[in-house]
């Protein structure tokens, strides 16, 4: 069985961390997906920097362009990764901008991520209809789960088509807006989880965008399965280099 | 019309197009591409469309023979005098078309990109007019090399908001405009500047530059007797002036279409903006289409001595137009495009942008017959460049 799914099955709130490969050094991958392992994260999700991240908020557009700087590439981040499999048993996802996997060659892409034992891609601008008229079916026969982000915009009946096409856990993106653009709840996601909760979808949600803190981990979690922290880790990585990840962590899940 | 140098209906010509936007974009998205054909096609939008470009814009713009240049290269040259569109610019057409098209939408706050500085003062303009806020998303190296143009904008009550990422130049506006849009998906209207981006930015900016070869068509019939050029030529940035130059003439197969693009300090000189010749296929705003671009797929950053021109992309019309070769791809040089700019100046007494100048240098790389006729797309005037021309002829 897939390890997300396998991982949704753990009768616990789910923390998924986010972080840019290549950032803040070329080489500091392997480390940090270790020592978000050994701190107790449950997922992790791989950043391929892009040049232009059209969802991405300046903290993140920052790390990619210094991750592009460092010299971090496709190839190089699957160097990188090649025997991630001995040190890291968790979740792993590979989340990315569509151009860059393009030019790879999605087979090739796809492949590679199998054999290094990648268990999901998610890509913010491949769009539902083209990945399931084009890709699913090579996403499939490599094992890899591809994540949706639905918002609190997405119409209802998009939100069953989504829940259809998808593998996994569905990426719930918390209120309109760009990464790290908010740091707190209010009434309205309240709302909205509570709304997509009561959809009972046949995959589970987990909420990411304004999520940086115990309390904001908490208030997402109320109604989903789990939460994501990107641009907050993203600020622990740039003050702390790779030291005190645990520290990071253990605060959020106090 | 059916053919395939128009869209179809999943929004792609041929394998260029299409709408590869975060799911964040998906409710604008879905609802302007089930909406803009109604819109632009129904009856009291025309009337109020067609009426701005008459008194407000000063449409039709002139078909003019251009005498001496015409003798210069032994043929028939007639401009299409765009530059004398209010604001300076064919980009007018559409922020006025596209400004209607937001109001019908319900939609109260406006947003754009702009590279030169063109396309923002046109939406600044529309947005005045109709009283909506105006924010135009600018690098911070363009505000710096087009200052008055930022002054214009703001004299016109807009607010210019300096994109500071990547780059900073027009590619990291439009992203930055995006980025807006998710942030604001319920009250705000993108105005895109050219037949760039998802879906169906690319056909819906055609069309409302497709009034520049509707009236060329009929100023040519009471010029020539015949509503078809032998040649046309536009200068190609992501393409608007270009897209509305052919669209009426883009099944007429005795028409020759060239588009003109910025080779900047030279094809091969790493300082170039000519996508058809240096890029592949990819993703970029949204559209799949030639972009120029890493081997990794990183989009490169491109160059040219005309800011409008500055672009790593071209629209998907004119990718496919490019690889079905239905359409002639050129490039110009800026030293050629700023001697073309003032053979222009001399000959004809136009200034013309810097962008039209490289439309006009392919005149010293095409020849054409005697009685052919050839009609140039002069898409903008010069005075917003008079830095660059003083700075290049030491005026």
């Amino acid at each position: 069985m897939n390890r997300i799914s396998k991982k949704l099955q753990e009768d616990k709130k789910l923390l998924s961390i986010y972080f840019t490969a290549g950032y803040p050094e070329l080489n500091d991958t392997k480390t940090i997906l270790e020592k978000l392992e050994t701190s107790g994260v449950d997922l992790v999700e791989i950043g391929l920097p892009f040049s232009d991240p059209l969802a991405d908020g300046p903290t993140i557009q920052a790390s990619s362009t210094k991750a592009l700087q460092n010299g971090m590439t496709t190839e190089k981040l699957f160097e990188q990764l090649k025997d991630i499999r001995e040190s890291v048993s968790i979740p792993l996802i590979i989340m990315g901008y569509f151009n860059p996997m393009l030019q790879y060659g999605i087979e090739k892409f796809c492949e590679k991520c199998a054999t290094i034992g990648i268990d999901g891609l998610i890509i913010p601008d491949l769009p539902l209809e083209v990945y399931t008229k084009e890709y699913q079916k090579t996403f499939l026969q490599y094992g890899l789960q591809n994540i949706f982000l639905i918002t609190p915009q997405t119409a209802e009946e998009r939100i069953r088509q989504i829940d259809n096409a998808s593998e996994g856990f569905i990426y719930m993106v918390s209120s309109a807006s760009i990464t790290g653009a908010k740091n707190s709840f209010g009434d309205a996601q309240q709302t909205y989880f509570e709304r997509i909760k009561n959809m009972k979808l046949q995959h589970q949600q987990i909420v990411g965008f304004g999520i940086s803190n115990q309390e904001t981990f908490q208030k997402a979690t109320q109604f989903t399965k789990g939460a994501i922290i990107g641009s907050a880790f993203i600020k622990h990585l740039t003050e702390n280099g790779t030291q005190h990840i645990d520290s990071f962590i253990k605060q959020i899940r106090m | 019309m059916s053919t395939t140098n128009h869209i179809n209906k999943e929004g792609y010509y041929g394998e260029y197009g299409g709408a590869f936007i975060p799911e964040m974009l998906y409710p604008n998205i879905a609802q302007l591409k089930a909406q803009y054909l109604d819109i632009i096609g129904d009856q009291t939008f025309q009337e109020e469309y067609q009426q701005l470009l008459r008194d407000y814009v000063g449409r039709p713009t002139p078909l003019y023979f251009a005498n001496r240049l015409s003798e210069k290269y032994n043929t028939k040259i007639y401009l299409k005098r765009e530059d004398l569109c209010h604001t300076g610019a064919h980009k007018v057409n559409n922020t006025v078309g596209q400004i209607l098209l937001a109001k019908r939408l319900g939609k109260k706050r406006i947003i754009a990109e702009t590279g030169a500085g063109q396309h923002g003062v046109a939406t600044a303009t529309v947005c005045a007019l109709m009283g909506m806020p105006c924010f135009v998303y600018m690098g911070e190296i363009d505000m710096k090399r087009q200052a008055p143009n930022v002054a214009r904008m703001k004299m016109l009550g807009a607010e210019v908001i300096p994109s500071t990422s990547g780059s900073k130049t027009l590619k990291d506006a439009t992203n930055d405009a995006i980025r807006d849009w998710i942030n604001n998906p319920e009250e705000t209207h993108y105005i895109i500047g050219s037949v760039v981006g998802p879906h169906p930015y690319p056909d819906m900016v055609a069309r409302l530059q497709s009034i520049i070869s509707q009236e060329i068509k009929v100023q040519l019939l009471e010029k020539e007797n015949k509503t078809n050029p032998d040649h046309i030529i536009a200068c190609v940035g992501g393409g608007s002036n270009a897209a509305g130059a052919f669209y009426h003439y883009l099944d007429e197969k005795d028409v020759n279409l060239i588009a003109v693009e910025a080779a900047g300090k030279g094809i091969n000189s790493g300082e170039s903006a000519a996508t058809s010749q240096l890029g592949n296929n990819g993703i970029i705003h949204g559209s799949k289409t030639l972009l120029m671009q890493s081997e990794d797929g990183q989009i490169t950053e491109p160059y040219s001595i005309s800011a409008g021109l500055d672009y790593p992309g071209v629209g998907p019309m004119h990718a496919h137009l490019f690889a079905s070769k239905r359409a002639e791809f050129l490039s110009v040089t800026d030293d050629e495009a700023m001697q073309a700019g003032a053979n222009l100046s001399k000959l004809e007494g136009i200034i013309p942008a810097i962008e039209s100048a490289h439309a006009l240098a392919a005149l010293e790389q095409k020849k054409f017959q005697p009685d052919e006729v050839v009609v140039i797309n002069l898409s903008g005037r010069g005075d917003k460049d008079l830095e660059t021309y003083m700075d290049y002829f030491n005026l």
